[in-house]
């Protein structure tokens, strides 16, 4: 049976099902979940791919496949997602309003549907002016807000964005958004959150949170409008891997605030080590960054509406691993095929 | 207005090498107020290409004129006399005007002294921003007059992106991100409600997707065939009667007003 007819067969026979993908039935039995990511190569070399797979397909929920991030060319998110689906690692295919109009966007997700992905991070995208093609004409058609409402439309009123009816049905996804509690204005990121539930949104994955107070405020705002129970909010953490990535992170990344005693921890952690001895150096470091991480997890999972952690291991998928192991969430639960 | 600044001067030598009689055509309208085109600037240019190609060892005549409003076919007519003259006009218009020219001589090599960036104002002195895309379809209503179609990096029609930091925006710190400007004046103009609808996606047929749009506004002033075909003195006569047909509003301060903008934006 071909992915596409499994598709419309589950139409009929799972209506109770958004998408029936893994990630959607473990928020709803109410797990604690675990999403992670998985970052293309620049190349086509799949066996980076699969290595990568490897690494963390017993780890997690799902793996979001990043879609050209930082405006860097690399294998196409919805190319590595299906690489990803035949090894047996659900995918989140994150889709940008950066490179593709509507027309293209609607397509490339029925596309990845038919191929067997069911899951969707709608992004605005990280702005070419970042990344190794400066010169390139961003597209922008829709914006992200307008995206998540354009394949809600599509999966649960079988409709285009142009307003014609897709025969047999819209592509099923589970749809994602980001969230970034700490950018500026600080004080309407819960309403732009409340705004992407409006337009459809299913799940929020968020940007990396060091700074636990300040997300707390934001958490109980969140709750305070009810957003926890009409979306699954996955909080963002990620491993630090040194002093210096902690301060880059912190001071260039709009959006990720890491407190001053983070940054401590993971510098202290290099004490006594000789500065000649990289290794030992990086190791240490290291070390310190995955225990602090599985600290935050923890602490994260007390927090109210709070439904799983989006791990970013960035270029790091190794980490993935000792951290859900650390932080007790492994074995991840076990709910039978997809769809 | 639409801001322009002149080409670099290697740039236009290139593009004159071997021309030996020259008009550089200036404009006195909005590239005149950004210092790229104007009266002013065009008498610079002029000496300064022709110093530059005695400098080469070439001999290069570059004459120059102004007219008030290059992208009009009729303020550009009185030249007509004179271009057999020359091997090249270089336009000191915005791309407006050179194809004003351009399609108005077409047997004359017209070229373009400047590089036309975008329609916004001046914010102080010696800064000009872009204020409007022209897209066709404003969206002003619902964000508190403040454009993010021109002004946000991501065309963003439903609230700011993460890259908003300090009310700055990341792909350019030095500029404000203009979400973070509506959010802040959103309480003062009770735009809340609006703020939290989803917008629809835009209809970017009226903008640069469906390729050149061509408006028709005004079925009464709307002459088929008129435009660029008048001869000298119906221009003439055009120029009296709009003069009869609008009066110049009586401001006695009119010109003291003009001054002081000027120079409180340094252009004095």
């Amino acid at each position: 049976m071909t992915a596409h007819a499994n598709a419309l067969e589950n139409t009929e026979a799972a209506p109770m099902w958004k998408s029936g993908s893994n990630l959607e039935k473990i928020l709803a039995e109410g797990h604690f979940a675990v999403t992670g990511e998985l970052g293309p190569p620049k190349s086509m070399n799949t066996k980076l791919v699969h290595n990568k797979i490897d690494m963390i397909k017993d780890f997690v929920d799902a793996a979001n496949v990043t879609d050209n991030q930082t405006g860097i060319v690399r294998l196409s998110s919805i190319g590595t997602g299906i690489l990803m689906e035949q090894e047996g690692l659900e995918a989140v295919i994150q889709m940008t309003c950066r490179d593709r109009n509507r027309l293209a966007i609607q397509s490339d997700l029925m596309g990845a549907s038919v191929h067997g992905i069911r899951n969707v991070l709608c992004l605005s995208g990280d702005h070419q002016s970042f990344g190794n093609h400066r010169g390139a004409k961003n597209v922008h058609d829709v914006d992200s807000m307008q995206l998540i409402r354009m394949v809600q439309e599509m999966r649960d009123l079988n409709k285009f964005q142009g307003g014609e009816e897709i025969k047999g049905g819209g592509p099923r996804l589970f749809i994602g958004t980001a969230a970034s509690p700490f950018s500026s204005p600080i004080e309407m990121r819960p309403l732009r959150l409340a705004k992407k539930v409006a337009a459809g949104a299913d799940f929020a994955q968020s940007q990396m949170i060091f700074d636990m107070k300040l997300f707390k405020e934001y958490m109980k705002r969140v709750v305070d409008l009810g957003l926890h129970e009409k979306i699954s909010f996955l909080a963002g953490v990620g491993p630090l891997k040194s002093p210096v990535m902690a301060r880059f992170l912190h001071e260039q990344i709009p959006g990720i605030v890491v407190p001053e005693d983070c940054i401590e921890r993971i510098e202290d952690a290099g004490k006594g080590i000789d500065s000649d001895d990289k290794k030992a150096l990086q190791e240490a470091y290291r070390a310190e960054g995955i225990k602090l991480c599985i600290e935050q997890i923890q602490e994260v999972q007390e927090i109210e509406g709070v439904a799983g952690v989006h791990i970013m291991a960035i270029q790091w998928e190794a980490a993935i691993e000792p951290i859900v192991r650390g932080a007790g969430l492994y074995p991840r639960p076990n709910l039978g095929p997809t769809g | 207005m639409i801001v322009a600044e002149q080409k670099p001067l290697p740039d236009l030598q290139r593009m004159l090498k071997g021309k030996k009689k020259v008009l550089a055509v200036g404009c006195g309208t909005c590239v005149s107020v950004c210092f790229a085109g104007g009266q002013k600037e065009t008498r610079g240019l002029a000496k300064a290409l022709q110093t530059a190609a005695a400098v080469d060892g070439e001999e290069m005549v570059v004459e120059e004129k102004t007219v008030q409003r290059q992208c009009v076919q009729e303020f550009i007519e009185p030249l007509e006399d004179d271009l057999s003259e020359y091997d090249a006009v270089l336009s000191l218009g915005c791309g407006v005007g050179v194809q004003t020219m351009a399609e108005r001589y077409p047997k004359t090599r017209v070229l373009p002294g400047l590089d036309t960036n975008f329609m916004g104002q001046p914010t102080e002195p010696g800064i000009w921003e872009e204020r409007c895309v022209g897209c066709g379809n404003c969206v002003l209503e619902y964000t508190g007059g403040l454009c993010p179609i021109t002004r946000c990096p991501k065309q963003l029609m439903n609230g700011p992106c993460g890259g908003s930091e300090n009310g700055m925006c990341e792909v350019d710190t030095s500029i404000p991100c203009i979400w973070a400007k509506i959010w802040d004046n959103s309480d003062n103009l009770n735009l809340m409600d609006m703020l939290m609808e989803v917008q629809p996606p835009k209809d970017w047929s009226t903008s640069r997707g469906g390729g050149m749009r061509r408006t028709v506004v005004r079925d009464d002033l709307h002459q088929p065939h008129a435009i660029g075909k008048a001869t000298k003195s119906e221009v003439e006569a055009m120029e009296t009667s709009e003069e009869d047909e609008v009066p110049t509003p009586e401001d006695p301060h009119a010109g003291e007003r003009e001054d002081a903008f000027l120079k409180e934006m340094g252009l004095a």
